[in-house]
Parts: structure tokens; sequence; C-alpha cells
């Protein structure tokens, strides 16, 4: 029975969270137009219902019923499968975020989790599917039989090599200073106000983990694999339909993922800022402070131009790297002398 | 470095909360510049007929001939045109029409929508050149 019972809670929970997620995904959408239109004093999408409420919905019906090419110079197998590595490494993610602390159900004594997975190397799982997801990038950009769609996935590995040395570097402080990889004992030690997160104690790390992470999951101002004005869209320049669709719900997704790994190591994952505001759930406070920083990806990428990608390659390599090394180095040697 | 990056988020974070000015196009419009020239209309005469002398000048001045007039007669010797037709398909809105009319018939309007389905109800004759004064009072 106990068995039962746990089998329903786990489907209940991955259904609500990949429900949530995906319908996060898509208003995301539409939250990004609306903010990139009024961050250049126009209105954004406002004809589908109110307020361009229903513009997801339409997008969605859009993608559905468009015709699904597959170019003949393709390799068609990898084509296929590119567009499913993306999207399901970037819900992958979500497995083992702890959105909330736990609660007993009422009337029972059941104790719901309100996370799907609490395993205890959580932060090493994450990146390594981290990582896969650029498999779907630079294979879709290869299998697509184009030379741009080449040149945007050669581009995309050489960026996710880069980054991806600053971007583990980077936390390897915060793993220092909390002693565990599991992120639930990450959080907990974050617990008992905002002076307490551990965005106070990296700075530097944190500052480095947002660049980072917005060029692995390749947002503005690091969009090199889809520069769209010299690659004319770059990877996903032969994909159509849903195969498209499903690319553009990854990133987002990985937007949403980088946003949650950063609340979680960084900012206290579900914790109130203030101890005395704990009767709100932890739940509400995770999403407050994801779409903080949802908010600051959109707002940067209506700011900042595209870099080059030879300075992108200087930056990652002769600025990130090193200041993640110095940051390191000097979190061990004060863990190590207190 | 950081300065002017800090700057740059200072200046969009002002824009997102300033008001659009985008204006609601087809709820509200932008009146057309002064010199705008637009969909052509004809000048009505006392009798509400159209001014127009069938001299034929806007038919040879125009650039696209898309023009084309028959003369007639009325009974005390006035010349009317008996079809007056502009291709607006083919017309360019040059404005040399306007510019070539000796009794001030045709003129080119505000107007600048239509839209059709097909290229036949773009064939204006006078009827149609009359109803078009009424965007332009």
């Amino acid at each position: 029975m106990q068995l039962l019972f746990l089998l329903i809670e786990i489907i209940l929970k991955s259904v609500v969270v990949f429900g949530c997620l995906m319908l996060t995904v898509a208003y995301l959408t539409l939250i990004e137009r609306k903010m990139l239109g009024h961050i250049q004093v126009r209105y954004g999408p406002n004809r589908c219902g109110p307020f361009g409420l229903l513009q997801p919905m339409a997008d969605g019906i859009k993608a559905f019923f468009k015709e699904d090419l597959v170019p003949g110079s393709s390799d068609k197998v990898v084509f296929v499968i590119a567009p499913m590595i993306s999207i399901i490494t970037a819900i992958c993610l979500f497995a083992v975020i702890p959105f909330g602390n736990e609660f007993t159900l009422p009337g029972t004594s059941w104790v719901v989790k309100l996370r799907l997975a609490d395993i205890d190397v959580g932060l090493l799982y994450i990146f390594a599917v981290a990582s896969l997801g650029e498999y779907g990038i630079i294979l879709g950009g290869y299998s697509s039989g184009n030379k741009y769609g080449l040149m945007g996935s050669l581009r995309a590995a050489a960026q996710m090599i880069s980054y991806e040395v600053a971007l583990g570097l980077s936390i390897v402080g915060v793993i220092i200073l909390s002693q565990s990889l599991r992120l639930t004992e990450i959080v907990r030690l974050q617990s008992g106000g905002f002076w307490h997160w551990n965005v106070w104690y990296q700075p530097v790390a944190f500052v480095l983990y947002i660049i980072c992470g917005l060029a692995e999951i390749n947002r503005t101002p690091f969009d090199m694999p889809e520069a769209e004005s010299e690659l004319a869209c770059g990877f996903n320049i032969e994909y159509s339909s849903m195969k498209f669709a499903l690319f553009f719900m990854a990133e987002y997704a990985h937007m949403i993922a980088i946003g949650a790994i950063a609340v979680t190591l960084f900012l206290g994952g579900w914790q109130p800022p203030i101890p005395a505001l704990g009767f709100i759930p932890g739940v509400v406070w995770f999403v407050i402070k994801l779409f903080v920083l949802i908010f600051f990806f959109i707002w940067q990428r209506g700011t900042f131009p595209r870099l080059r990608y030879d300075q992108i390659m200087k930056f990652g390599w002769k600025v990130l790297f090193p200041l993640t090394i110095i940051n390191l180095l000097i979190t061990s040697l004060v863990v190590s002398l207190k | 470095m950081i300065i002017p990056l800090l700057k740059g988020l200072g200046l969009t974070l002002n824009r997102f909360f300033s008001r659009p000015i985008t204006i609601q196009y087809p709820e509200k419009k932008l009146p057309p510049s002064s010199r705008w020239r637009g969909i052509q209309y004809f000048e009505k005469d006392e009798q509400g007929k159209t001014k127009c002398v069938a001299c034929g000048l806007c038919m040879i001045v125009c650039p696209s001939q898309c023009i084309t007039i028959e003369t007639a007669e009325d009974e005390e010797g006035k010349r009317y045109p008996l079809t007056y037709e502009l291709d607006a398909s083919r017309c360019i809105f040059c404005g040399y029409c306007e510019e070539a009319c000796p009794v001030g018939a045709i003129f080119m309007g505000k107007n600048y929508e239509w839209v059709e389905e097909e290229r036949k109800p773009f064939l204006m004759n006078t009827e149609k050149l009359l109803e078009q004064k009424k965007f332009n009072p």
C-alpha cells in the first residue's frame, strides 16, 4: 500500500512539474516578446486575446500544422533525433531541482517532498545533463546538410567547451562552502534570512555563473550558434514545424533551468528572505526568485548586442576562466584557514 | 568597462517603464501628411455631377497610362466624360492628373486603404471617383 501511494505521489508530482514547466515555457515566449517590446517603446503582441494572452496557443497551433520538412541532403535519423535530445535533456534538468520544502498532507501523516528526486550527486547530475543538451544543437546543425547549420553547430561546440569549464569552476566555491553536492543540503545551509544566502559569500561566482550560464544556453550576448544576421538562424535553419518548436521550447526550458539552479545555489532556494515571512509557502519564494532572474535574462537580452565570435572565445578563456580559478583559490584558502 | 554596461541596462529599464509610442493602427490612425497623394476623387459641381469636362489632359499626362476617357456632349454643347476609367491598380499616384486638370475636377485624396480580392474592382469609373469624395472633406 505504501509503495502504491509513493508511486501515485511520484507520478502526480512529475505531471505537475511537467505541466507547470511547459506552461511557463509557453508563456515565457509571450513574456519575452512583451518585455522586448516595452524596452523598444512598443507594445509587443496584443492582438490574440486580452493583452495577447492567447498568443502562445496560436503559436502552438501554427507550429503543429506547418509542413514538417526533412531536407533531402540531411542525415535523416540524426535530424529527427536532435530536437528530441534537446528537449528531453532540458526537461530532465528539473528532476533534481528542489522547488519547496516538505509538507504533511492535511488529514494524513503522509509527507510530501516538493522535489522529484533528492539524489546525493544532484549538482553533478545537473551538469552532466545540461552538457548533453548541447548535443541536440550540435547534431541538429551537423545533420541538416546545410553550411549555415554546420557553422552554427561548430560555434555551439566551441562555445560549449569554453564556457563549460568556467561554469563548472564557478560553482565549485559553493560546493566547498556547503560540503555537499545534494541540492536540498545546499538550500538547507542557506536558511535563516537573506544574509545567509550564498550570493553574499560567493558574489563573484554568482556573476560568473550567470554569465557562463547565458553562454551555455546560447542566449543573446552569446547567441553565436543562431546568429541571425550572420548565419541566418544557424543550427536550426532547416528545421520547421514541431521540430523547430521543440528546439525553441528547449531553449526556454534551459533558460528556466539556469535560473532555477542559480536560485538553488546562490539565492537560498525556497527559503524566505526574512525568517518572519516563513508562513508563505516555499514554492512561492522559489517562483518569485526565479522570475526575478528570468526578468534579468530578458532585460539584458534587450540591452546588449551580440559579441563577435573571437570576442566570445577571448572573454571565455582570458577573462572568465582566470577569474573563476582565482575565486576558487581564494575560497579554498579562506575555508581551509578557518 | 562595467559602467557603460550598467548604463545601458539603466536606459533599457527606463524605456521599459515608459509608455509605448506605438499607434494602435486599425483603431487609431495618424493623419496623412498635407502633401499625401492617395486615391483620387472627383470634385462635384452644383448639380452633384462631376466637374470634369473630358479634355483628356490627364489621360495624356498619365505616365502609367491608367486613365481612359470617352468624350460626349450634352444638349447644351457642354462636354462631359461618357466613360471615365481610372485603373487604380496601375496608378503610381504621381499626382500629374491633379496638376494637369484645368477645371479642378480630379484631386489626389487622402485615403490610402483599399483592399480587394480581385483586380476588377480597382477599375474606377466616375461614380466611384465621386464616391471617394467622402474620404476627403
